[in-house]
């Protein structure tokens, strides 16, 4: 019997020829990940376990993005762990403020993640990266601490959902559409423990940028990770950016799934998530009667160059509404400043928005644009759970970049098509 | 080792925000997080969670992020064990490795009321509902995990494959 591209990513690993779901194996890893809220745990669980070295200084990577800059004595203590502790074991990828952006932006940028590589982070969205056709998932500190250790990491082989998308994208249809419009089919625990397979001719035309965003979501519904089978989209992107060696795979013929969902993507419209789960879906033009008082645009989410573009074409020469804040966060320095050259920044600023340095302080209500009781916010984050952007009686709702920027002119939430 | 405290019910999707909110991720003391334990699910149980409570949980508890602060905030506040219909992965993994005991049970769940007294056997993955009497048994663990949890978590597991230990 065939395997899925993630089996065979753990198979290599793991020194075998072949896997099957639900066996325990411990594999070999190429990246090992962790940021200024997660690594500080790992940090102190390394240093109980009295390795002197940690195992491949060139393995890990450490960004600190969570609670910077800085918002308070406590985090700066907490990222100052880091920073000795990068220092200490002469760690080459520690990505100081001025080089750091939001993870998950960074590290594909930097060329630091490759196709068919296997990679833990302790950071749920560690699945992005799948998106590469890596084997990407997220894990916690104590793992991380382990890994830093050995180099190693325990798996249990997953099962596998594949989604056909077929079809031709309408206009303002993306990649957080679909994988919204997924979590509302199969439900926040509908992939729990599986590897998502993004397939059919409507992701071959997918950008990377629209790529990202998908994988990045699996955790969303619950999935270890979420993959799409590297191509030429995939290969011109990380072209001059890796700079060692790496494999393409892709499932075999007669791999077995778990279960197949086709979707017709000429039928979707914009999606929506509504408060307090991401399988909370609806229709942009089911969703015009709510009312916002903040815009987020940005995180390892839609912080992207693609997702600011197409937000300053829509802002361009428009005016946020005035009982509306709207923020805007590159996901990288390079984005940010890719953006400046573009024009995209001065429509922003000209509009009424604010942007901000690379953080991903917003969208877990750890600093910036924290919301108040009853407050509403549409944001192209990851998450809508209770309490998540602030006070546990405001209320997030979920969306791609086109519509955020859209429901900025309008103070609600409105299609893309209407300004 | 047996384990038995008064229950505490919740719902479907627990998630990680509402056991420990990012607002309290300055710090990963366990004593510091305990306080906000459940605190955006349940404002009052950091208040009234006694050590050697239960909470006992609908599907998929602990979805969302990867911070361990999650199962440290519920050891931290006494918690001796959580049974659940079912945890999202990142969870059920990071309680295995600091040594939160963890319990799948959808019957056990189905037949708790809050208040219940429950007994929760680790070995047998047994569960005895001390009110109604019911006894209940768990998922077991794959051996391998059993080995985790033997240890006392992934730390000294690791710890005995040092290579120089």
């Amino acid at each position: 019997m065939g395997m899925t591209i993630s089996q065979k990513i753990l198979a290599v690993h793991a020194g075998r020829d072949h896997l099957e779901a639900g066996e325990l194996v411990n594999c070999r890893l190429d990246v090992i990940l962790g940021n200024d809220v997660t690594a500080p745990v790992a940090i102190s669980e390394f240093n109980r376990l009295g390795y002197p070295e940690v195992n491949d200084r060139d393995k890990i990577v450490l960004v600190p993005d969570h609670f910077t800059p800085n918002k308070d004595i406590k985090s700066a203590e907490q990222a100052r762990i880091l920073r000795d502790f990068a220092k200490k074991h002469r760690l080459p990828n520690y990505f100081e403020i001025g080089q750091m952006g939001i993870e998950h932006c960074l590290l594909p940028e930097q060329g630091l993640v490759a196709p068919g590589d296997l990679i833990i982070g302790a950071d749920s969205h560690t699945c992005t990266y799948g998106a590469l056709g890596a084997f990407a998932t997220g894990v916690g500190s104590t793992d991380m601490a382990a890994a830093m250790a050995t180099g190693e990491a325990w798996f249990k082989v997953p099962e596998a959902i594949k989604f056909v998308y077929y079809g031709k994208l309408p206009q303002w249809v993306g990649g957080k559409d679909l994988i919204l419009h997924t979590i509302g089919d199969i439900g926040v625990d509908g992939a729990r423990y599986m590897s998502m397979e993004f397939t059919g001719e409507a992701i071959d035309c997918l950008s990377i940028d629209n790529r990202f965003t998908m994988a990045n979501m699996a955790i969303e519904a619950g999935g270890k990770n979420g993959i799409i089978v590297p191509d030429d989209i995939t290969l011109s992107y990380v072209k001059n950016r890796v700079k060692r060696p790496f494999n393409l795979y892709k499932s075999d013929d007669d791999a077995q799934y778990f279960t197949v969902r086709e979707y017709d993507v000429a039928k979707l419209e914009p999606v929506i998530a509504y408060p307090h789960l991401p399988e909370n879906t609806r229709f942009v033009s089911e969703a015009t009667d709510v009312t916002i008082d903040q815009v987020v645009i940005g995180s390892c989410t839609n912080g992207r160059i693609e997702d600011l573009k197409i937000a300053a074409a829509i802002l361009k020469g428009k005016k946020v509404h005035p009982e509306l804040r709207v923020m805007i966060f590159p996901g990288t320095q390079q984005i940010y400043l890719e953006a400046l050259r573009q024009g995209y920044i001065e429509a922003f600023i000209e509009a009424g928005a604010i942007v901000s340095t690379p953080t991903c302080g917003p969208c877990l209500g750890g600093h910036m644009g924290i919301l108040a009781k009853g407050e509403k916010a549409l944001a192209t984050t990851n998450r809508n759970f209770v309490g998540r952007m602030g006070h546990p009686e405001s209320e997030v709702y979920l969306s791609s970049p086109a519509v955020a920027a859209a429901s900025a002119i309008k103070g609600r939430i409105t299609p893309p098509w209407e300004v | 080792m047996k384990l038995s405290g008064k229950v505490h019910k919740f719902g479907a999707d627990i998630d990680t925000d509402a056991i420990i909110p990012a607002r309290y991720l300055n710090t990963f003391d366990p004593e510091e997080l305990a306080k906000h334990c459940m605190e955006d699910a349940d404002p009052l149980f950091p208040s009234k969670v006694k050590a050697g409570d239960i909470i006992v949980a609908d599907k998929n508890f602990g979805c969302g992020s990867s911070r361990e602060h999650a199962p440290i905030a519920i050891k931290g506040a006494g918690v001796s064990c959580v049974i659940a219909r079912s945890f999202a992965r990142i969870f059920y993994r990071n309680s295995i490795n600091i040594g939160l005991p963890i319990l799948e049970c959808e019957a056990a769940v189905e037949a708790s009321r809050e208040g219940d007294e429950l007994e929760a056997d680790l070995q047998t993955g047994m569960i005895t509902n001390k009110r109604s009497g019911q006894q209940f048994q768990a998922v077991p663990f794959p051996e391998f995990m059993q080995a985790i949890i033997a240890r006392g978590g992934l730390i000294n597991y690791v710890k005995d494959k040092k290579p120089d230990a």
